[in-house]
Order: structure tokens, then C-alpha cells, then sequence
């Protein structure tokens, strides 16, 4: 299905998503708990990132965006749709091919604390990748690659004999980015990775993830909820709601003129540090919560809050479609 | 009221906080000192770890073994908080004219209780209340809060709301007594964008209809921009910078406050880098002697190996580096 893809780029995606949905079993209630629970954590969510370009994947938290990461990873089963990885399918990749696929694509963690095994030391924890893959044959050889990738994140060389308490959190994350980057995937899913670093280190972490992009050609799924920082960092931008992609577009285009309404919402609900120009902000207010995952309304999930929503927005579920080129948004009504 | 007119609402003077941990001893206040008027908003920000918390857990008596106050005071309406002869008035003061919003709600509520159990509970115990009172003031206080079906929610029990509807609950028990400040520890952080709006919309209307003091604290300078009349900025345990929002953040003065300012990425704009700010706070088990931020600083000369105190700038604004000072001298 070609006609979701943005036009004005003729590359090969490295990564295809189409009409992905991830629904997990959440046990049983009602009389008898005849009732299944099933949370609609993402569905039919399509999109795709090229070689050498960041998708920042934006959305409040429970919308499904670590779900999408861990799906097209091999961590949590898919239950319908279509992942492509340098155009051959992996959908229901296995076990064996989940770990070959490894070395091609890995995750970095938002936080930095619990993502790295308290009792290893850093060279270990940066070199059990290497270990597990075979890609190193001794301890020696080993030690020296650890050395060089310590180097790349910024690390002290000595840093690998040090174990994770002795790190600050950005620090840590670096750690863990040097951990990633260790088989020389081409793609990283980055979830949430400066959520729980403060701003002075934010910038450092980012700066080193976009040095390691020019460097090496990688290629980003950018989680996070900071819009401000995904603007700095992302090519194009998805915008998820309630499990569902609502807009898609280059990176200007969801700033400077967004489309769908959800989106709007979100941009003017972010504060600007500057008071004259944040108390001349136009706020578009955006009443109540996104729904229950358990329970979603059928027809357009943002319809409880949206003020644009009418009798076709509780009927059917509108499709991500082009709006212009670059940008593509899922709304009845926009 | 014995309220001199000069004096503000809150004052911390010279505040020093320590915690006596297996590790060393924790200078988490070395020398706080602002104050908030009548009316006003004071945000504080502040890395992680910098003693926003700890400052005004001091104020509301939230200093507990292994933490210790060791130094300076803190006054309320002109009257000393840490005065020992003045347990009970400081208790009053404590229960109704200053309340307290966490971060996670779900700390300072009762998991086993309804919420408008409560809610009645503060105001039978603060206010002397009957229960029929307490229970229509409750549905007042819900009904401030913008929450819906009142009747309904004071039937329900924290873990079957929202984390923003939750925290609208908090901020319902806070006004319950009716203070005149209300210190808010990073009450939005935990929510997301859209909720955190509505939140800061509600505070901030209630500020203004019911007059009350307000300190925020927070990561974000982008809620400060938004709320706060003045901000402090604080760094390893000292407020390097306070003053009116607008000049702060038009001209910070402090080297931190511009690189923090400078290394928040803006909605509105875009860069080619982000500004970051090199290295990482100090430990507050061994602080530098004089300017914390020396070994991060691009302005740092030879004075800045020793303390320097707040000096007042022109504008109402307070100071703590050497480079300021060297301006104002001149
Ligand atoms: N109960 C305690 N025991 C030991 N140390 C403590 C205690 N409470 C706070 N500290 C220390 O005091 C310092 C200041 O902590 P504080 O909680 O005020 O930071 P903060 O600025 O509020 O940070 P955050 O933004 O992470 O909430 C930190 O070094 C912290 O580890
Ligand atoms: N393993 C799981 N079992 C059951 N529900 C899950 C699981 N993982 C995620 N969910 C649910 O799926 C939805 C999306 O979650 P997630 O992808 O983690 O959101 P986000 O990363 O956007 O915060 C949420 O409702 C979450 O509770
Ligand atoms: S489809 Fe309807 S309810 Fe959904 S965002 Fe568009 S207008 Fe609103
Ligand atoms: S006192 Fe010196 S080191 Fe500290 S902020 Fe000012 S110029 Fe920098
Ligand atoms: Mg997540
Ligand atoms: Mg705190």
C-alpha cells in the first residue's frame, strides 16, 4: 500500500509499519468473568522510517507509543498487520530471527537507573551484546572494542571498570547507548531516552544521539513526550492517540500549520519559557482524558474531547490520509 | 492579625537543611533565602537534586530524621515557623493557612478510603465541622475543582480516578481550610501535556479569584512562564537567582539561569543544536567552597573559589555570582 507513504522521497524505507495493531489480553471480569478484557493498546497504525532519518513518535502516555517500538523489536506479539525491515517481512518473527534481527535494530531505554544491571560492571554491560553474538572472540578483544565505544558516547576510558551507581543519569544513558550501539544496528528505538534527564543533560544526550545518526547513518523511532525536544530532533513526526496515529508529517508542517485537532490541542498545551509570548499564546483547551483502552468508543477515539466531532465521527474510524504533501492526518472533519 | 504591612506573606532567611546519611552528610539548603508576598506566585526551579523540595518541605515541617534544620529561619506573616516556644500556633499555621500539593497524589491520599471521607475528615478535624457540613462543603470544594457528579466521585476511591483527576482532588483538600499559600511540589510533572494545561489552567484561576500566595515547583520553565509572577532558580542547595519572571527570563543574569534558559528547546523555534551545559551538578555530600557552578561555568575567574552571597540587582532582583557583583561595584 504505497498510497500512505509521503510523497517527494524516493528511498527505500528501512523500516514499513502497515496496519499494525497490538492487542493484549487483560484477563477476565463480568458474571462468571465470561467478559474478555482486551486492551486496544495500538491499532492499525501504518507508517515507515527511512535510512539515515528520525520519526519522532509523540503521544500522552498509555497511547500505545512503547507498544509500537516493542512490536516492530520482536518484543510483544502482533496481533494484525505488517512489519517490513529492509523490505522483507518480520512480522511474526521467531525466536532465532528476533535475535539475528538484534544486531540490525536495538532499543535504548528512558530510564537510565533500572536499565542497567546494578551488580555488572560498565565494560560488561556494554560488552555482553559482543559476547552474546559472537562478535568478539576473546576478553582482550573485547576490552578494546568496549574502549572504543566508551569513546564514541563520550565516556572516561576507565569508566568501563566502574559499576552503574558511580553515573549520573545522563551518564547512565550513555552507558546504555553505548550499549546499543554495539552490533552497529541500523535502527534504534529510542523510548523515551531524555524523559528523565534534566535539561542541562537533555541536550548533551541529544547532541551525541544526532552526532551518532550523522556518523553512522542511523535511523530513529525518537519516543518521547516532549514536543519541544522532538521538533529538535525528528525528520517527521507521528502524533498517537488512544493506540491510534492521528497525524504524520515532516517536521515543520506539524508545527507550523497542524491539522488535526488533537494535535492542535497538544502544541498549544505546551508552555513556552518566554512569559510575553506564553500569555499571548493562543490555548485551545482540551477538555476530559483520553478514553479507557479496555473500552474505546468505536468511531474516532478523540471524540469525547474533540469540538469539531459529529455523527460520522461516532460511526466510523477515520483513516490517516493526505492532507498535503508531507503531511498525512486521520479526522473526519480537518 | 499581627501582620506588619511590610512584611510578606512567607519569608526564608538563611536556611540550612542537612541530612546525616551512611554516606556523608547531605548539605541539601546551604543558605536559602526568598520570599513571597501576598497575592504572588514564586516558582522555583532547579535540576533534580538542587533542594527545591527540601526548602519547602522545611517550611511545611516535613524535615525528618535523618534531615536536620540547622541554620536560619523561616517566617510566616512575620512569625517565626521553627520558634519552639510557638509549637501550637506553628501547628495551626501548618494545617490551615498553608497547604501542601505533591507530585504523585496517590502518596498523600488514603488508598483504603473514599474520597469524601477525606475530604471530611480535614475539614471535621481543621474546622470543627458537622458531618452534614463537612459534606456539602465537600461537594462545594469539587465543584471549585471542576469536577463533575460530585456526589458521585466523594463515593469513589483514589485508585478509580485519573492521575489528573486525582490531583484535582488534591487541590480541592488543599483549599479546604482555605489558606493563604499553597506550595505546590511539582504537582503536573507526572501528567501529561493536555491534563498538565488543564491543572495549571485551574490553579491558576484560582489563584487569582481567591488571592491566594502560590509556590510552584518545577522542572519546566515553560510552567513558569505561564504562572509565575517571580521565579528563583536553584542550584546545589542555593538559590542563584531570583527575581521578577519577565526580566529573568528576557535577561537572566546568573551563568546558570542563561544556560539553563538557553538549554531548554523551544516549541516555537528551531535550532540546528541544542544547547547543553557541560558536566553535571556537584554532590551535596562535598560541594565546592565557593560558587557551586564554577566547574561548569564559561564566566569563572579567580574570586569564584569563594562564596558569594545574594546581592541585589537593580530591578528587585537577587544574585548569587561574582561576575554581578563585579557590575553592581562598578
Ligand atoms: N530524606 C532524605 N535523606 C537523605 N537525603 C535527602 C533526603 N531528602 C532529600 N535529600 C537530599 O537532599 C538533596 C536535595 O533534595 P530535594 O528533594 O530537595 O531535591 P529537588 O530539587 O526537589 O529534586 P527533584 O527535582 O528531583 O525533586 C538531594 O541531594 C537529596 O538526595
Ligand atoms: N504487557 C502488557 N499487558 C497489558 N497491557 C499492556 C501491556 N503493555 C502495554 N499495555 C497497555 O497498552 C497501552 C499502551 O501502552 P504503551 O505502549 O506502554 O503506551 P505509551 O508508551 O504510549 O505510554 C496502555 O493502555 C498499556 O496499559
Ligand atoms: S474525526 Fe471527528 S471527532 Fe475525530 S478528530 Fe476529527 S472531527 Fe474530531
Ligand atoms: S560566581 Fe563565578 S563561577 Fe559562579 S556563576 Fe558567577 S562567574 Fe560563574
Ligand atoms: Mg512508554
Ligand atoms: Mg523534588
Amino acid at each position: 500500500m504505497t498510497g500512505q507513504t509521503l510523497e517527494g522521497r524516493s528511498d527505500q524505507p528501512l523500516v514499513d509499519v502497515r496496519n499494525l495493531s497490538v492487542l493484549f489480553d487483560a484477563g477476565r471480569a463480568g458474571f462468571w468473568g465470561r467478559k474478555r478484557l482486551t486492551v486496544h493498546a495500538v491499532e492499525n497504525v501504518s507508517f515507515d522510517i527511512r535510512p539515515g532519518e528520525t520519526l519522532g513518535l509523540v503521544g500522552e502516555s498509555g497511547s500505545g507509543k512503547s507498544t509500537t517500538g516493542r512490536a516492530i523489536l520482536g518484543r510483544v506479539p502482533v496481533s494484525q498487520g505488517h512489519i517490513y525491515f529492509q523490505g522483507k517481512e518480520i512480522t511474526h518473527a521467531g525466536k532465532n530471527r528476533v535475535r539475528e534481527l538484534s544486531r540490525d535494530m536495538q532499543l535504548v531505554f528512558q530510564d537510565p537507573y533500572a536499565s542497567l544491571n546494578p551488580r555488572m560492571k560498565i565494560i560488561d554491560i556494554v560488552a555482553e551484546p559482543l559476547r552474546v553474538h559472537g562478535m568478539v572472540k576473546n576478553t582482550k578483544a573485547a576490552a578494546k572494542e568496549v574502549a572504543r565505544l566508551l569513546e564514541l558516547v563520550g565516556l572516561p576510558p576507565d569508566a568501563g571498570a566502574r559499576y552503574p551507581h558511580a553515573f549520573s543519569g545522563g551518564q547512565r544513558q550513555r552507558v546504555g547507548i553505548a550499549r546499543a550501539l554495539a552490533l552497529k544496528p541500523r535502527f534504534i528505538v529510542a523510548d523515551e531516552p531524555v524523559s528523565a534527564l534534566d535539561v542541562s543533560i537533555r541536550a548533551q544526550v541529544v547532541n551525541l544521539m544526532q552526532d551518532l545518526q550523522a556518523q553512522f547513518g542511523l535511523s530513529y523511532l525518537f519516543i518521547a513526550h516532549d514536543l519541544a525536544v522532538v521538533r529538535h530532533i525528528s525528520h517527521r513526526i507521528a502524533i498517537m492517540y488512544a493506540g491510534n496515529i492521528v497525524e504524520l508529517a515532516e517536521r515543520h508542517l506539524i508545527y507550523d500549520s497542524p491539522v488535526h485537532p488533537y494535535t492542535r490541542a497538544l502544541l498549544s498545551a505546551v508552555p513556552v519559557p518566554d512569559p510575553p509570548v506564553q500569555r499571548a499564546r493562543q490555548r485551545i483547551t482540551c477538555p476530559g482524558e483520553p478514553p479507557n483502552p479496555l473500552n474505546p468508543p468505536s468511531g474516532c477515539r478523540f471524540q469525547s474531547r474533540c469540538p469539531y466531532v459529529t455523527g460520522t465521527c461516532r460511526e466510523k474510524a477515520p483513516e490517516l490520509a493526505r492532507r498535503r504533501p508531507g503531511q498525512m492526518a486521520a479526522c473526519w472533519n480537518c | 492579625m499581627n501582620t506588619s504591612p511590610k512584611a510578606p506573606l512567607l519569608e526564608v532567611r538563611d536556611l540550612v537543611v542537612n541530612f546525616y546519611t551512611r554516606g556523608g552528610v547531605v548539605q541539601a539548603s546551604r543558605g536559602v533565602s526568598f520570599q513571597v508576598d501576598y497575592g504572588q506566585t514564586l516558582g522555583i526551579v532547579g535540576e533534580s537534586g538542587s533542594g527545591k523540595s527540601v526548602a519547602v518541605q522545611a517550611v511545611m515541617g516535613l524535615i525528618f530524621n535523618p534531615g536536620r534544620i540547622e541554620g536560619g529561619d523561616i517566617f510566616f506573616k512575620g512569625r517565626s515557623l521553627l520558634d519552639p516556644a510557638g509549637k501550637k500556633r506553628v501547628r495551626q499555621v501548618r494545617g490551615k493557612e498553608i497547604a501542601m500539593i505533591f507530585q504523585d497524589p496517590m502518596t498523600s491520599l488514603n488508598p483504603v478510603f473514599t474520597i469524601g471521607t477525606q475530604i471530611t475528615e480535614v475539614l471535621r478535624h481543621h474546622l470543627g465541622m458537622t458531618k452534614d457540613q463537612a459534606k456539602k462543603r465537600a461537594m462545594d470544594l469539587l465543584d471549585m475543582v471542576d469536577i463533575n457528579a460530585p456526589e458521585k466521585r466523594l463515593k469513589q476511591y483514589p485508585h478509580e480516578m485519573s492521575g489528573g483527576m486525582r490531583q484535582r482532588v488534591m487541590i480541592a483538600m488543599a483549599l479546604a481550610c482555605e489558606p493563604q499559600l499553597i506550595i505546590a511540589d511539582e504537582p503536573t510533572t507526572a501528567l501529561d501535556v493536555t491534563i498538565q494545561a488543564q491543572i495549571l489552567e485551574l490553579l491558576t484561576d484560582l489563584q487569582q479569584r481567591l488571592n491566594v500566595s502560590v509556590i510552584l515547583i518545577t522542572h519546566d520553565l515553560g510552567v513558569v512562564a505561564q504562572l509565575c509572577h517571580r521565579v528563583a532558580v536553584m542550584y546545589a542547595g542555593r538559590i542563584v537567582e531570583v527575581g521578577d519572571a519577565d526580566p529573568v527570563f528576557a535577561a537572566p543574569v546568573h551563568p546558570y539561569t542563561r544556560g539553563l534558559i538557553r538549554a531548554t528547546p523551544r516549541l516555537d523555534a528551531v535550532t540546528d543544536r541544542m544547547v547543553s551545559i557541560d558536566g553535571v551538578p556537584p554532590d551535596l555530600i562535598s560541594p565546592p567552597k565557593g560558587c557551586a557552578f564554577f566547574p561548569r561555568c564559561d564566566q569563572a575567574g579567580k574570586a569564584c573559589s569563594r562564596m558569594q552571597a545574594l546581592i541585589a540587582l537593580g530591578d528587585d532582583r537577587h544574585v548569587s555570582c561574582w561576575c554581578a557583583a563585579k557590575e553592581v561595584t562598578r
